[in-house]
């Protein structure tokens, strides 16, 4: 009799306990970061998107805790084509569970169809489209950091606000460019402002000059700058060049990281305002992060990109330890239903539509005599809540979203 | 052989094949071929190989060009890009089947290679290079601009859809033999041009162009249908392409793509039946392996570009043909 209890028991643990383990496959979760390791994107993402995720995975404590944790990285070039060959390669043969990161909106997309495809787990950081939880949103994906409506909401309409009524845009001709510059169109019209003409650059590009005077010569009082990374460092800096500020005309850079503004330098940056979901000097628990992030990546502080790859993974690992299970749509289930909590973000949650909420600041580039130092950049204009910072759900058109 | 002797080098006389029969090694390499590419997809990640028989095919067709007529045409790539989005716009936005797309996709590089080769054939050399890349930069920004394209972010998400209503595409195997079958057809189709009388004025022409004019034969016209040829295996090539990745991008119109393909017929053996294919086989992978230095990639083809001009100017399967004494 007590044999045969013994023997049910152990049969029965045998059986609770086989999926758990069964259910990471391969016993190992493999975690790939995929972005721009040389380009454009480089800098605001690239190698240190790949630090912050290694920083993840040992605070989450995943060597004590008994979870094999690997990660790969790959660097898409910004080409969609290069991307989806990444992302189906890295699905069918090297296992890997969830790809992380992504910027250039074109490749987000591209990658978007595949893990949707194949049934696995993608976590945008740093590319930007807000289509990505609109009309493209998927059950196997979440957009983590910033998106295109938040840029827009955030720097649009305090440009508007403080006078900057008519604009033009120079936008990088991609999704991402068209998704800005279209987001921003919507709040500076909706501010009671006016938009006087674009144009459309090459993604990459490297002379802004006929593009720039297009702008000069159309008068608006704001050239809205629907471009990132080195694209926007460039059309700045060649702007200062033909006097575009010095004209009265206001650059309004609609998405700028950290990194851009430490290329440019405070000379050229100040007074730029912009919106951003992280910065280093926040508060205690973000600067704790961010030393520690510089003491690995060459003393640069982290990018709002980069810390948001930290928070992703570390609520990726939280939920696939809850769940015990890799499975590319249940994990983004259960990271949908567990609130999140970091030392970047702070407290937030991740909406049906697979929007990360928390709040977004707008921030202003400080003058040289007021920056104590190297990577002190930038002063607190605003703090849109977390309710407010993202596009409200029934907006979006996502299908995943019952009206 | 013919075949072996690099244009303007030949010392031999040209040997003429007509006798119809295919020498028995090449059936025994076409062979090899065929058997490793059947049993490759279960040891190698089929998607990889997929990619490598595309560029196999395209490799192959610029080498009926540049190995045969000895035109060097620098604007390949506007032949394998356009039928791309053409396959892609079709089955996507007209929900063409993927054989009628890929049909398709084949129509429209064939018919662009009427217009491109109508203006450019009467020029050779560089001159030639030059004019095709031009008109391939043409085709580039058209790329670009156009609105069906999406530009920089290409058409994405193209369906791959159920071939003749019975095979499943989605299935990797079934793409993958659907993709197999393709090229082997496109690989006849070429080595049956070659070894054709067709093939035989064609080399003549590359040999002498002047002496074979008078012999009789309309130089220009014969040109005209290898480029036109040419541009169509191209074609076939990008819009198989663009099914097997369910995209169509600005990479495939892009110059260094009519480069690359210059790099893979070069390394494989110009001029040669399967030079293309070992050429295109090398670049992939290459690319495929070597993915992780990032922007060096470029530094080690060029490398081994310049040490295949350097040391070994007839190719892989060139230097191998020579050392067999048979034309491969």
């Amino acid at each position: 009799m007590n044999v045969l209890r013994i023997v049910t028991l152990v049969a029965a643990l045998a059986v609770v306990a086989a999926p758990a383990h069964a259910q990471i496959s391969d016993g190992v979760i493999k975690i790939g970061i995929m972005n721009d390791q040389s380009g454009t994107y480089a800098d605001l993402a690239g190698p240190g998107s790949v630090v912050a995720a290694r920083m993840a995975i040992e605070d989450f404590g995943a060597a004590k805790k008994g979870m094999k944790v690997e990660v790969l990285v790959a660097d898409h070039q910004n080409k969609p084509d290069v991307g989806s060959s990444i992302a189906r390669q890295w699905f069918d043969a090297d296992k890997v569970d969830v790809i992380i990161d992504v910027p250039t909106s074109s490749v987000v997309l591209a990658v978007n169809q595949i893990a949707r495809e194949k049934n696995k787990a993608l976590i945008v950081s740093t590319g930007a489209t807000s289509d990505l939880t609109g009309p493209q949103c998927s059950p196997n994906a979440i957009h983590w950091t910033y998106d295109t409506w938040s840029l827009a909401n955030g720097t649009g309409s305090a440009v508007v606000k403080t006078g900057g009524d008519t604009w033009f845009f120079l936008t990088a001709d991609y999704k991402f460019g068209h998704d800005l510059e279209r987001d921003t169109d919507a709040v500076v019209v909706k501010n009671g402002g006016k938009v006087v003409g674009k144009v459309r650059h090459p993604f990459p590009n490297a002379d802004f000059s006929s593009f720039l005077l297009q702008a000069q010569s159309s008068k608006a009082k704001v050239i809205g700058l629907a471009n990132a990374g080195a694209d926007t460092i460039n059309a700045i800096k060649q702007g200062a060049e033909f006097g575009i500020v010095k004209g009265g005309q206001q650059f309004a850079g609609l998405l700028v990281f950290l990194t851009d503004v430490h290329a440019l330098g405070l000379e050229k940056a100040q007074g730029l305002l912009l919106t951003e979901s992280f910065y280093w000097d926040l508060n205690d628990r973000t600067r704790a992060f961010s030393t520690k992030f510089a003491e690995r990546h060459r003393q640069a502080k982290p990018t709002m990109a980069q810390a948001g790859v930290y928070s992703a993974v570390l609520h990726y690992l939280k939920a696939v330890e809850a769940l015990k299970s890799d499975d590319g749509p249940k994990v983004i289930a259960k990271m949908k239903e567990l609130p999140t909590d970091d030392p970047v973000f702070g407290k937030g949650m991740v909406r049906a539509d697979g929007r990360k909420i928390h709040p977004v600041y707008l921030f202003e580039v400080k003058k040289p005599s007021e920056s104590k130092g190297p990577w002190d950049y930038y002063k607190v204009r605003a703090t849109v809540p977390a309710e407010q910072a993202f596009r409200p759900m029934d907006q979006g058109h996502c299908p995943l979203v019952k009206k | 052989m013919s075949t072996l002797t690099a244009p303007g080098t030949s010392a031999r006389p040209v040997a003429v094949e007509i006798s119809g029969t295919t020498p028995i090694h090449q059936i025994v390499a076409f062979g090899a071929m065929v058997t490793l590419l059947v049993l490759a997809p279960f040891v190698v990640y089929p998607v990889f190989l997929m990619k490598a028989l595309c560029f196999a095919l395209f490799a192959c067709a610029f080498n009926l060009l540049v190995g045969y007529v000895g035109l060097l045409s620098f604007g390949h790539a506007a032949f394998l890009g356009c039928a791309g989005y053409a396959s892609a716009h079709a089955a996507k936005v007209w929900g063409f089947a993927p054989e009628s797309a890929i049909v398709f996709g084949t129509l429209v590089a064939a018919a662009l290679g009427v217009v491109i080769g109508a203006l450019t054939i009467r020029s050779r050399g560089i001159y030639f290079a030059n004019i095709t890349l031009a008109f391939a930069q043409m085709i580039f920004f058209f790329s670009l601009q156009a609105k069906f394209t999406g530009g920089e972010d290409g058409i994405q998400a193209v369906p791959r859809g159920t071939m003749f209503g019975v095979l499943d595409l989605r299935q990797t195997y079934t793409m993958y033999f659907v993709v197999l079958v393709v090229f082997l057809l496109g690989f006849l189709v070429v080595y049956r041009s070659i070894h054709s009388p067709f093939g035989q004025v064609l080399k003549a022409i590359r040999e002498n162009e002047p002496r074979a004019t008078s012999l009789g034969y309309q130089a220009e016209r014969y040109k005209l249908i290898a480029f036109v040829l040419s541009a169509t295996l191209a074609g076939t090539a990008g819009a198989t392409k663009a099914l097997v990745f369910q995209l169509a991008s600005l990479t495939d119109v892009h110059w260094t793509m009519s480069g690359e393909v210059v790099l893979m017929t070069l390394l494989g053996g110009m001029g040669t039946v399967f030079g293309p294919v070992v050429g295109a086989f090398l670049v992939i992978s290459l690319e495929h392996y070597l993915a992780q230095i990032g922007s060096w990639l470029t530094i080690v083809q060029g490398t081994i570009f310049i040490v295949c001009v350097l040391t070994f100017r007839r190719g892989v399967i060139g230097e191998l043909g020579r050392l067999l004494k048979k034309p491969l």
